[in-house]
């Protein structure tokens, strides 16, 4: 599960690494977010929403993707 | 009367809370793992860093099993307090709008404020007057108030916006300069500011004195008690 600062709201994380990156002489870069990437093994893929919504992401502030890999 | 204090596993604001309620009322703390809230006639929510704080501050304690009894409680009416810590597990749990974010400055800040009471007319404040200035300090990382704009306008216009930082006080980068809101129905509230430090002119202020009394009058009016 990829986790997500909403769109729109201050994400100082983001903005610290934002400003470092030029001062190791990396330029033109922007819009800088800082999520989580939580990955885990489970039966029934069909639970990650309900995971994401009541305990992995907080939907009011974050914005959550399920991503899956073999599945079988 | 008998306040409870919940203890979690991180919790280091239970003892300071409990002799702050012991100012107003008899107190018991409240062990994370029971299911029994003991009788009490208030909960306390205490500050720290409950389960480690881990995945996000409240995430984790909000499904603690003593929690399962705090949400029942605040549904039947009950008077519960969310400091610190305490707050941001109101708000993981639904018991009150919004979410507390990191800091603006990504620092801990621990320092004395100046706090402007909104709503003196809430169960948690009666004691106090609105326009009132206290002296409270404030101690965390994740402090910064976030809702969404519409419902802002929502909670100002409710009254339920109860203690803001005085200007140019703001130490975290909370929307509108946020430091306590009350839930819609006035028995939840929750505030970053750490009232429980601040009862004892040792440490350079009382002014949090008034909020323990307001709920020990809320109460006592609640169930015709008082001690």
């Amino acid at each position: 599960m990829l986790v997500r600062p909403k769109a729109g709201i201050l994400d100082p994380q983001g903005a610290a690494v934002e400003r470092a990156l030029p001062a190791l002489g990396f330029e033109g870069v922007s819009q800088v977010r800082v999520g989580r990437l939580i990955e885990l093994e489970v039966s029934d893929p069909d639970t990650l929403p309900a995971m994401c919504e009541r305990l992995l992401a907080n939907p009011l502030i974050e914005d959550y993707e399920v991503l899956l890999d073999g599945v079988s | 009367m008998k306040f409870g204090v919940v203890v979690f596993p991180g919790s280091c604001d239970d003892v300071d809370a409990q002799l702050a309620c012991a100012r107003v009322a008899d107190v018991v703390p409240l062990w994370h793992a029971d299911h029994d809230l003991q009788g009490v006639d208030a909960v306390v929510i205490p500050g720290g860093f409950s389960y480690g704080d881990y995945l996000r501050a409240g995430a984790i304690a909000r499904f603690a099993p003593v929690m399962t009894e705090v949400i029942d409680f605040a549904h039947a009416g009950g008077y519960v307090m969310g400091i610190c810590n305490g707050f941001q597990v109101c708000c993981e749990a639904g018991l009150l709008p919004g979410a507390l974010l990191t800091n603006a400055s990504l620092r801990f800040v621990c320092r004395q404020v100046s706090l402007e009471v909104v709503n003196g007319d809430t169960a948690f404040t009666r004691a106090l007057l609105s326009g009132a200035t206290l002296s409270i300090p404030v101690k965390h990382t994740t402090g910064r108030y976030y809702a969404p704009e519409q419902e802002l306008e929502r909670l100002e216009a409710a009254g339920q916006v109860v203690l803001r930082y005085g200007p140019g006080q703001n130490p975290n980068g909370a929307l509108r300069d946020i430091a306590g809101v009350i839930n819609e129905q006035g028995n939840v509230f929750g505030l970053m500011p750490h009232p429980e430090h601040a009862v004892d002119e040792l440490t350079g202020s009382t002014d949090g004195l008034g909020l323990f009394a307001s709920l020990r009058d809320s109460v006592g009016a609640l169930v015709g008690g008082g001690r």
